[in-house]
Formats: C-alpha cells, structure tokens, sequence
C-alpha cells in the first residue's frame, strides 16, 4: 500500500474506533447516571422507583424540621401544597438557603418505607431564584391562590 | 434631573448605527475604488468603542452616585455597599455584564484596528466588518432586550436591593472580565478564519495571523475559568473547585475547542496541512462561546449563576446564534471543503501528535457538550426532568487528560513529518522508567491508594521530566531558546501540574462535618482542631457570626481561623464565609453549617492537600500562551510582510489598472 493511503486507512480507523468507542460509552455512561426528578405527587403515589438514585424537590413544611440532639442528622416533610407530602431524612450541613416554606431539591433514595434518604440538599444561592424543576408545583401553586 | 442614563442609551444607539455602518463598508467596499470606504472601517471602529465605553461609564457613574431611578442600579446596589464593589457591581447582573461584554468586544476591534498595518489591507476591512456585524448583533440585543438604563420615574425607590452577597468579592471584580475577554477575544479568530473563506485565502499566512489572537483569547479564558473555580472555592463554603455546572460547562467547552484550535493552528502554520480543520474549530470555538452565552442568560438550564429566566432574551441569542453558525458553515462548505493539502506525514510525527491531541479534545468536547444539552433534549422529548451527575463526566474525563498527558510527554522527542526511533527512544528508555518510578513513590505516601491517582502522578511526571531534558539538551548545545518554544513548555508544565493538583486534591481530602459546641476538640487528619467560641462582629453592610477555632497541625506551630456566617442587612441573606490557611502543599479550610442549638454548631472541616496547584498549573499554562504570542518571530515578520504587503496592493492596482 502507498504510504499516503496507509496513513489515511490509519486515521480512519483511529477516528472510526474514537467516535464508536465514545458514542458506546457515552449511551451507557448516561443510563448510569442519569437522575430523573420526581415532584412530591409522584413520590407519594408511588411512581418514583425504590432504591434508585433519583431526584425529588418540594416546599420545605413550615414546623418540620427536625434536629437530632446528638449529631448532624435532620429530618424534614417536603410538599406541593396540594396533598402530596414525604419525609426527608439527610446527615450533614444543610445549605444556606435552606428554610422553612423554600423550595429545595433532594437528591438520593427512595425507602421503600416511604422515607428519602437524601445524600445531597441543593437549594439555589438567589432568593428569588426557584429552581426550574419546581416550577410546575409553584405555578400550581399560584393558581391556587388565585382562584 | 440627571439626565445620564438617558444619554447613555443614546451612546449605545449612535454605537449600533457605527455598528451597521461599518459592517456594510468593511465587508461591501473592497472593490477598486473602496479605499474611501476601508478609511472610514477604521475609524467607525473606533466609534464604536468611544460610544460603548462612554455608555458603560455612565453606568458606572449611576451606581457609583447611587442613582436608583435607574431600575439595573436599584435592583444590583445598595447605599451601604463599599465604593469598589458599587464599581464592580455595574457587572453584577445581566444588563451590565452584557454592556461589559461589548465594551470588551470593541477593546478587541481596537486592537485589531492598532496591528492592521501587519495584514493586507483587504483583509483587515473584512475582518473589522465581521467583527462590526456581530458587535451590532450584540448591541442590538443590549438595546432592544437588556437596556441597562430603564428607569424607575416615578417609583424611585428610596435604597437599593443590594448587589448578590455572593458576588460582594474580589473574585467577581476580575472574573467577569477575564473571562469575557476570552469569550469575545474568540471573535477574532472567528472573523479572520470567516475572511480568508470569504477571499479565498486559506494559506499559511492566514493561520499565522490568527495565531497571537487565539493565544491571548485563550489565555485570558484559562484566567477566567480557574478565577471563577478559585472564587467557587472559598465563596461558595463547601470546599469543592469544580461542579460540572453548566455554566462552568458553558465555559469550558469554548475552553476545549480554542485549545485544540492553538494546537492545530500550529501544524497549519508550520506545515501547512490541517487547514480546513483549522477553520472548523476557529469557527466552533467561537460559536461555543456564543452558547455559553445562550446557556447563562436564558436560564434554560439549572444553575448556579443563571441570571435570570426571560425567554426573550433566550430566542434572540438563540437565532443570533442560528445564523453565526448557519451562515459560517455554509461559507465553509462552500470554500472549506475543498482545500487539500499535499504535505504528508507519519505515524510517528507531531502532525500525528496533534491529530491525537485534537481528537482528545474535541472527545472531551462531544461529551461536556452532551451532558449538558442532554437534560433539555431529555425533556423536549419526554416532558420529564432529569439531571446529569458528575460521576459521568468524571468518568470520561478522567481517561481522557490521561491519553492527553501521554500524548503531551511526547511532544519534546517527536519532530515534523517523521521521527526516527533513535530520537524518541530516550523517551521511553529513561525518561518512562524514572516517571513510572516517581508514579510508585508517590502511591506508597496516597492514601487512599488509587491507580488512577498513581498513573496520573506518572503521566505528569513523565510530562516534566522530557520536557525538562529537552530544555537541557537545548542548553547544552547552546542552540536558541525561542520564546515560543519557552512558551510552549511552560504551558505544558502547567498542564502536568494540574493534573498532579487535580488527581491529588480530589481523591487524597480529608473531609468531615462536625456538630461542634464551644470548648470542643476534633481531629482533622493529623491536625487538632479546637472550638474556642463566637462571637458577633459587624462589617460595613453585614452583621456576623464568627467562629474561632484553634487549628495545631501534628508538629508545628498553632494558629487561628475565624470562618463567618454573615448576614447582609438589605435582603436579609445569609452567607458563609469559610476560612482558610492556604499553602503550597496544602489547605486548612474550615467554614460554618447552622447553629444546632445550646452553642452547638454544625462545623464543616477540610484538609485540601496541592488544591492550589490546580490553579497554579492554570496560571502556567495562560503565562505560557502569552510568552508565545512575544515571540520575536511575529515582530520579524512584521518587517517581512510589509514588503508582502506592498506587494499584494501593487499587484491589486497593476489588475486594476489593466
């Protein structure tokens, strides 16, 4: 073979192996980290799966938080306002917007007592900021008090 | 009644008619008779920058002089705010930073209106046109989507809302900036690729043009983004430097593309071959900025920093983005496709290197872009949310600047077109042995032990020492030193200890959160670290906790951090304020959770060992691009071209003439 068509099969081969190998990779990197979000309604009904990393996120409940005296864990109820609620259990610091009536993000397991066990809190770093995945709830919301 | 503001959307408006003008004349007057039309380019540039910097100075007197009827002062500062921070929040929020933004844009237009003389005359007109036409894109969206001087007449409000307590720091006084003058500097190496399709000029000469651009564009943007994952560091209190946000991602996908264009600029320069990859990536690189762009002001995605959620201004950037990339893509494939080169090169060459190093790239490329557009493809097609954890990007990042770091180790060994084995066998013969070496000290002391840590240490070792016998070698023969080859080296310097800094500071931490009460003692890898108390102290426009804690490191001297958990008395938010004791080798970084009640605090404890070489490498690489870009060889060539120069325009007048 000449020298330019064997530099060429080379690169072709280089490149064939480069994008098949990082379009495999990337499908089955995905499946394994993708968190899909579930709003309190889904959570309480049962939609959400059990022991899966997955997302939720609801109003904190005014009066629910609860500290154990000992160590870092806390308690807290997360809502829509519409019926639909569920606990939250989470070990460590909560983030500095983290408060009652806020809307916040858990990330972590579904029991399948019912409980979350969360292993990260997110609320966002602007007060006014309402993260995009509780939009829906608090849109909900406002038409509720609207009418 | 102060009647600035009002004068300052005129300055943008008279900015957007220059704009326009000059877009016409720099890319409609190149015919014979345009030299009229070139001149008056240049100075329409010029006015652009007078106009856009007169505007945002006028913003930055609203906000310096308190004026609150103007709705961006109102909502961004506050009386009680520090004069430096009322200065720097004039980029505090969408408005300004975009009029920032334009301002850097224009500084760039300048620049390249200053070193004209170094490019035919055409040419320059063409690039100064483009560059007009996306500044009028961008002005436009300033004027008719974020006009920073709307007023509140007659609902002044008394005091301001404040500026983002986030944002009342140093880091965000130079952050923006920095990285601005990336994100815009990428415009020029844009225009120039879009002017040689437009004359058909893609030679050597093209990319050796382009070259010092794309290297301060990038520097400036290395700057920018290990500025902002410094400042996430120590502002955002949980000790991490970088989240896979997407806005980080909106900034390092520009990052990825403008670094494999200096690599590919390179060969086209000196070889002459990959030159329609070259204008590609020109054009990606730029084109990714403008989604960076897209991606922070539109709040499409859930981030961090997203300015706001306004869908107005998400279309406008998303259709000026349609046709920068439409219509630079068609240009490409129209001229592009067809330029081939006749050079050849082998398996064993830096041509092939690069190639590598251009793949890894834009591989990495493929997979910061996919995690973070897939989210919003996601729930275009199902309706439903989900998010994409770290642990998928580290899992391709981490291989990937692995098979960078060995492509890189070669660079010093391999020449042009071919290499014998001869010159590379040092490389592999004992160079390698003494990394892999250095590789298996280093995991005897990391715990916990990890061989994607010990190979990382290796790789970056090897990286060091070929690079460091080459420079030996060179001293040895007494041959030059070119600042471009000093440069090149240090950049790759820095790259290796990032690597180092990164696999070490991610894996190697110690992290513990604690309930700690006055009076308490904790151990912290080897140090002691005790609770003395708190106690309230007041800042200029806070009031604050502040924590005292005595940090005794196992055989040294004891000191004192004072971590706050500040609360800013216009919104009323609270912020942590971690403290640190930075080093070389090593941070001590302590910041505050809540108060858990009888005294008790929930108290975060970080030991961060080479956190800083993350950013140190960083720093290295941008010194490296700059030293570059002062290479003798682009100011001997401007003694060279001005001959070709004169050339060009003769032989323009003789065809004219005939």
């Amino acid at each position: 073979m000449n020298p330019v068509r064997k530099r060429r099969l080379y690169l072709a081969l280089f490149l064939l192996l480069a994008v098949s190998g990082t379009t495999a990779a990337l499908m089955v990197a995905l499946e394994q980290n993708i968190n899909m979000f579930f709003p309190p309604a889904d959570v309480v009904a049962g939609v959400a799966p059990t022991e899966t990393p997955i997302r939720a996120g609801g109003m904190v409940l005014e009066g629910s938080v609860v500290r154990d005296p000992g160590s870092l864990g806390v308690e807290f109820v997360l809502t829509d306002r519409a019926g639909a609620e569920f606990t939250v259990a989470f070990e460590g610091i909560l983030p500095d917007l983290f408060r009652e009536g806020q809307g916040i993000i858990v990330q972590g397991e579904l029991k399948e007592d019912g409980l979350f066990a969360a292993r990260e809190v997110l609320a966002k770093h602007d007060e006014n900021y309402m993260p995009p995945e509780l939009m829906d709830i608090a849109g909900h919301q406002n038409q509720g008090a609207d009418s | 009644m102060n009647m600035l503001p009002e004068f300052g959307q005129i300055s943008l408006a008279c900015a957007a008619c220059l704009a326009l003008a000059a877009a016409v004349t720099g890319l409609g007057g190149n015919g014979a008779r345009g030299e009229l039309l070139r001149r008056s380019t240049v100075s329409m540039v010029v006015g652009q920058f007078v106009f856009s910097t007169v505007a945002f100075a006028i913003l930055v007197t609203a906000f310096v002089n308190d004026d609150f009827s103007v709705e961006y002062v109102a909502n961004n500062s506050n009386s009680l705010l520090p004069w430096y921070y009322k200065i720097s929040a004039a980029w505090g929020g969408h408005e300004g930073s975009f009029l920032l933004w334009i301002v850097i844009m224009t500084l760039w237009m300048v620049a390249v209106v200053v070193r004209r003389q170094n490019y035919p005359q055409r040419f320059a007109n063409r690039v100064l046109g483009i560059l007009s036409l996306l500044n009028l894109g961008f002005l436009s969206f300033a004027f008719f989507t974020s006009n920073p001087f709307t007023r509140l007449i007659p609902m002044t409000p008394a005091d301001g809302a404040d500026l983002n307590p986030l944002l009342q720091d140093f880091g965000l006084i130079v952050h923006p900036p920095l990285l601005y003058v990336g994100y815009v500097g990428l415009a020029v190496p844009f225009a120039f690729a879009v002017a040689a399709l437009l004359e058909n000029r893609l030679d050597a000469a093209w990319s050796r043009w382009s070259r010092p651009w794309t290297n301060v564009a990038w520097a400036a943007l290395t700057l920018g983004i290990a500025l902002g994952s410094w400042w996430a560091y120590y502002e955002l209190g949980w000790g991490g430097w970088w989240f896979w946000d997407p806005v980080e991602n909106a900034s390092f996908m520009p990052w990825l593309a403008a670094t494999a264009l200096i690599h590919s600029l390179a060969v086209t320069e000196k070889r002459g071959t990959f030159k329609s990859w070259t204008l590609l990536l020109a054009i990606a690189a730029f084109s990714l900025s403008l989604l960076g762009a897209f991606i922070v002001r539109s709040g499409v995605l859930t981030s961090v920093h997203a300015f706001a959620v306004d869908p107005e201004r998400g279309s406008y950037i998303l259709a000026f983005l349609a046709l920068v990339v439409g219509g630079s893509l068609t240009l490409y494939a129209l001229r592009g496709g067809g330029v081939r080169a006749a050079v050849g090169y082998q398996l064993m060459s830096r041509e092939f290197f690069m190639l590598i190093n251009n793949v890894i790239l834009v591989v990495s490329l493929a997979v910061v872009l996919w995690g973070t557009l897939a989210p919003i493809g996601y729930e275009v097609l199902t309706g439903s949310r989900i998010s994409i954890g770290v642990p998928f990007f580290n899992m391709f990042f981490v291989p990937l600047m692995l098979a960078l770091a060995a492509a890189v180790s070669l660079v010093p060994v391999l020449n042009w077109k071919r290499t014998r084995w001869a010159a590379i066998k040092p490389a592999f013969a004992y160079a390698l042995p003494l990394a892999v070496v250095g590789g298996g000290l280093t995991l005897y002391f990391t715990e916990p032990r990890l061989v994607m840590v010990a190979l990382a240490l290796m790789l970056a070792a090897w990286i060091v020492v070929t690079h460091a016998n080459d420079i030996w070698k060179r001293v040895r023969a007494r041959s030059s030193m070119p600042l471009s080859y000093a440069g090149m080296t240090i950049a790759h310097l820095g790259f290796a200890m990032s690597v180092i800094g990164v696999a070490v500071t991610s894996t190697q931490s110690i992290e513990a959160d604690r309930r700690m009460a006055p009076g308490d003692q904790t151990e912290l890898g080897t140090a002691a670290v005790q609770f003395v108390g708190m106690q309230q102290v007041r800042g200029p426009n806070y009031v604050a906790d502040q924590g005292n804690f005595i940090v005794t490191p196992a055989g040294g001297s004891p000191y004192s951090l004072k971590p706050e958990k500040r609360r800013y008395l216009a919104r009323g938010s609270i912020m942590t304020e971690a403290a640190i004791n930075p080093g070389f080798m090593s941070d001590t970084y302590i910041s505050l959770g809540e108060p858990l009640g009888d005294g008790a605090w929930a108290v975060r404890l970080h030991f961060k060992p080479l956190v800083r070489w993350v950013w140190l490498g960083c720093l290295l690489m941008a010194l490296g691009g700059v030293m570059a870009v002062a290479d003798k060889r682009y100011r001997r060539l401007r003694a060279r071209q001005d001959a070709q120069v004169r050339e060009v325009h003769e032989s323009a007048a003789g065809q004219v003439s005939t």
